[in-house]
């Protein structure tokens, strides 16, 4: 009887643990044996210790100059600003009947739906750089511009349209999550907050509400970061080319992409994406810190 | 009743006090579905109107030339339409039934077994949520290179099934049924299958819907599997022909209409498989935090 009962273990979790040790933690490990060569793909890889980190470090000046403060700035506006806005928009839609609460929620979730190329044709619309952008008619007809501006070749504007896309369509998974954390906060609770003093809304999302659902805030911290880090390619879909024009665009996961299948350095390539994959985890252990109750 | 002040979370009817949340909210609607409306405005725009200066966001006469044109472009290819469209729905359908069962016995395992290092097995699916997957792109790539599974038709599916955060999903939400009702079907004499698949799966079908429709975007929105590991044309998704499609027209004026065309194909499937299953969606969250 014990033994059966051991053997369908093995049976329920192999399926999933294969699937996982093949295509994601296998490439993982491998990302940072690569890591550690040059590998162009042709050849073997050959052992060079440490020389693709200190080249990053030392000698790529779009990485210094570009891909690291890039990818800063990005992550920082998108991250922070994405999850608190989620945050405040499931706590506004839980003030508000189930109904007209689901078709809210239904348009802010939709952008998240639509990420990818497909997409990024209507921001390329709207940003057009002739007069048949949206953009530049509705700017021309303000008298705001005299002659039409390219948005998206311009090295002072691809930034903060990636992070204008990118907080569209950021209400994803974690807003959700968000959403239902704070809609089953027991409302005893509030009572109980009012007995004891609070005063108004913003102390009682202080003291009640973020308190009560600190793990979906952690689900949702940690969703926003991967978010953050990830939709940065925005910026090639957007212009339409690798690197972007002046590298004023150009993020971690561009730069990974231009190394490891426009130049196949892999090798390099793999050490870009284990300082990203760093980069993620101690951002993640910083939010953990925040949000996990010391017990 | 009169010294409670407190939030009405989850009000059951509508109030004058709650005409300020629906300012806030009004505005924000409108800039997150302009652009939606616009795909659906531009996709049955004839040419004239894509033309047309000043831009108009409303279509005034709709047509479907936008989507024969699509067809049309297809066929050049050599691969007829639909070819694309089976390969996708395929693909698409495998990728949600096995996620889905992959994630609810793995869950089941790991919420209600005691074995060694179950906790650190799930320490370590917790810990990949952050595997972002342009950082495991090339590797895994290569992996799939060496292993000759290019141009495999399942590399449509398998490298897209085991989701780390399907698996978070369901596990948070096993962890709610209570062991007594197992250890009750033990006793009745059900074996471990039978539990899994008449008390398990019953009780989380939330958490399995919410798995289905991750699972259902990731494979259905991306056209990455088939660029990256299938040659052959016949093998390749609609999400692929329609980037294809997007890039190299997306940038001429006649080209936005098949383009806006194209997004609403690949978005209107998952508008309404959300729309369908949003109630349970919002059932799992409840359960995703992180403990």
């Amino acid at each position: 009887m014990k033994r059966k009962s051991d053997s369908s273990i093995y049976v329920m979790l192999g399926p999933y643990i294969i699937l996982f040790l093949f295509f994601i933690a296998l490439p993982v490990l491998l990302a940072i044996i690569l890591s550690f060569t040059y590998f162009n793909t042709v050849q073997t890889p050959k052992f060079t210790g440490l020389s693709n980190y200190i080249s990053i470090l030392t000698q790529d000046d779009v990485f210094m100059k570009n891909v690291l403060p890039n990818t800063i700035k990005f992550s920082l506006i998108v991250g922070p600003f994405g999850y608190v806005l989620q945050f405040l928009l499931a706590w506004v839609l839980a003030q508000i009947p189930k109904k007209p609460r689901t078709i809210f929620a239904l348009i802010f979730y939709s952008p998240s739906m639509t990420i990818g190329v497909t997409m990024v044709v209507m921001w390329k619309v709207i940003f057009s750089g002739d007069q048949f952008g949206y953009l530049n008619y509705i700017f021309l007809n303000l008298g705001l511009i005299d002659k039409p501006v390219q948005w998206l070749q311009s090295p002072q504007y691809i930034m903060p349209i990636m992070i204008i896309v990118s907080l569209w369509s950021s209400m994803g998974i974690g807003f959700l999550a968000m959403l239902a954390g704070v809609l089953n906060i027991d409302p005893e609770l509030y009572e109980a907050g009012y007995i004891d003093g609070i005063k108004n809304r913003f102390q009682e999302i202080v003291y009640i509400t973020i308190p009560s659902m600190k793990p979906q805030m952690l689900f949702g911290a940690v969703m926003a970061i991967v978010n953050a880090f990830s939709t940065g390619q925005i910026g090639v879909d957007l212009t339409g080319a690798n690197p972007t024009p002046q590298n004023a665009g150009q993020t971690m996961v561009n730069h990974i992409e231009d190394y490891g299948f426009l130049r196949y350095d892999m090798g390099y390539a793999a050490a870009l994406s284990v300082i990203l994959l760093l980069m993620i985890y101690v951002v993640s252990q910083i939010a953990n810190k925040l949000f996990v109750e010391k017990d | 009743m009169s010294s409670y002040q407190g939030t009405k979370i989850n009000p059951t009817k509508f109030d004058k006090s709650q005409l300020k949340f629906y300012f806030i909210l009004m505005p924000l609607a409108v800039f997150m579905l302009l652009p939606i409306i616009y795909i659906f405005s531009t996709a049955f725009k004839p040419l004239n109107e894509l033309f047309a200066y000043p831009p108009r966001f409303f279509v005034r006469r709709p047509t479907m030339d936008n989507f024969k044109d699509i067809i049309g472009f297809m066929s050049q290819s050599g691969v007829p339409f639909s070819r694309y469209v089976i390969n996708s729905l395929v693909s698409s359908v495998l990728v949600v039934i096995i996620s889905v069962l992959i994630c609810v016995s793995a869950g089941y395992v790991l919420s209600k077994k005691k074995f060694r290092g179950k906790k650190t097995l799930f320490a370590i699916n917790t810990v990949s949520l952050m595997f972002v997957p342009a950082a495991v792109k090339i590797p895994r790539y290569l992996l799939i290179e060496k292993a000759g599974l290019l141009n495999n038709f399942l590399m449509l599916v398998l490298p897209l099934v085991a989701m780390p955060v399907g698996l978070f999903l369901v596990k948070q939400f096993i962890d709610q049924i209570p062991d007594s009702l197992i250890e009750a079907a033990k006793i009745d004499g059900a074996n471990e299958y039978v539990i899994l698949w008449k008390i398990v799966v019953p009780m989380v079908m939330p958490a399995l819907m919410t798995v289905a429709i991750l699972a259902f975007q990731n494979s259905w929105n991306t056209p990455e599997p088939s660029t990256l590991y299938i040659n052959d044309d016949t093998l390749k998704t609609f999400a692929f022909y329609m980037s294809a499609l997007t890039s190299q027209t997306g940038n001429t004026v006649a080209g936005q209409g098949m383009s806006a065309a194209a997004a609403l194909i690949l978005f209107v499937p998952n508008l309404v498989i959300f729309i369908m299953m949003q109630n349970k969606v919002l059932n799992t969250m409840a359960y995703s935090g992180i403990k």
